[in-house]
């Protein structure tokens, strides 16, 4: 049975079979640029496309994909950064509420440390980006540290996953 | 490369990621105006000139039972930080990493990266290997482990319609 899943859930590792585990761990990169992806894919693993679908259909509907799309090269089709803020332990949840309404935030963590909210803003541009952090610091009247990156060592190429 | 106005259009669209049908690039060509061919030579163009990085599945790695995860910072000398960061992003279990701006006095760290576990006694254990690997054990470092997390999604570079109305 097929259910909709929070994004806190953890799905049991046998609850996905060698073929989920393919879906999964295959096709992070270099996703078929052709009219029928999916069934190039089925092609490779020895199923048809209908199953290709389903399946993962159902790891998205399970919070197991988040989708299958692109990410960008920092800085190139716009502007982005890390923001810092350290936020009183009893205003933490308003503080992120507040953060996390802007579409132009994407992840938002709180984390072990006297800066304790971190967050990732994207915007079409840095200007946009910049009001974004200044409407962020006056609402809450907190500072917002902005730490662009620098330089990448390591940009993402999936996420390695292991079974064992 | 320049991005044109079907570039962002196209980056837009895709934003959301692929619609789970049989021809996923002529569905998109129909909600943009374009065709089939032209959305698969777009995609193609921007990956060819590298704008888009990564192409593909992407997975809710928390989901799968990676729980823990830290966002490991350094304060590395700024003449050694290039390599350190280069040396760091060999290794495997470190997905990312980058060198960002000091903030003093509140922030002196310049180098970060995180680390994925499945829990925090692998994580601290990978840390301490990412340190000693990298000859990063003498300087000052911090493990911000993630406590909890509000949001994670793709990033948005174009508003979608009901967002910039």
């Amino acid at each position: 049975m097929t259910h909709t899943a929070t994004p806190q859930d953890t799905i049991p590792a046998a609850a996905l079979d060698a073929l989920d585990r393919r879906l999964l761990d295959d096709f992070q990169r270099d996703f078929p640029l052709h009219p029928r992806p999916f069934a190039a894919l089925a092609e490779q693993l020895g199923v048809s496309e209908a199953e290709v679908l389903e399946r993962l259909g159902d790891l998205q509907a399970q919070g197991a994909i988040s989708r299958i799309g692109a990410v960008l090269t920092p800085h190139r089709a716009g502007w982005s950064t890390l923001a810092a803020m350290a936020v009183p332990t009893d205003e933490v949840d308003e503080v992120a509420e507040l953060v996390s309404s802007y579409p132009e935030v994407n992840h938002n963590y709180e984390r072990e440390h006297e800066l304790n909210l971190w967050f990732v803003v994207t915007a079409p541009s840095r200007e946009r980006l910049e009001a974004v952090l200044g409407e962020i610091e006056t609402r809450t009247r907190l500072p917002v540290l902005d730490l662009p990156l620098l330089d990448a060592y390591r940009l993402d190429l999936g996420f390695a996953l292991s079974w064992s | 490369m320049e991005l044109n106005d079907l570039d962002r259009r196209l980056i837009a669209a895709i934003q959301d990621g692929l619609p789970m049908t049989s021809r996923p690039y002529a569905a998109i060509g129909e909600r943009i105006g374009l065709g089939e061919a032209e959305v698969i030579a777009g995609l193609r163009r921007l990956i060819d000139h590298a704008v888009i990085k990564r192409f593909g599945v992407i997975v809710r790695h928390r989901a799968l039972g990676y729980r823990a995860n830290a966002m490991v910072v350094w304060d590395v000398p700024d003449d050694r930080v290039a390599d350190s960061g280069r040396r760091l992003a060999e290794l495997r279990f470190v997905t990312l990493c980058y060198r960002r701006p000091r903030w003093l006095p509140v922030w002196p760290y310049n180098l970060f990266c995180m680390i994925h576990g499945r829990d925090r006694a692998t994580v601290e254990a990978l840390v301490d290997q990412a340190s000693a690997a990298t000859e990063l054990d003498d300087l000052p470092r911090a493990v911000l482990f993630s406590r909890r997390q509000f949001k994670q999604r793709g990033a948005r570079y174009v508003p979608t319609p009901q967002e910039a109305a």
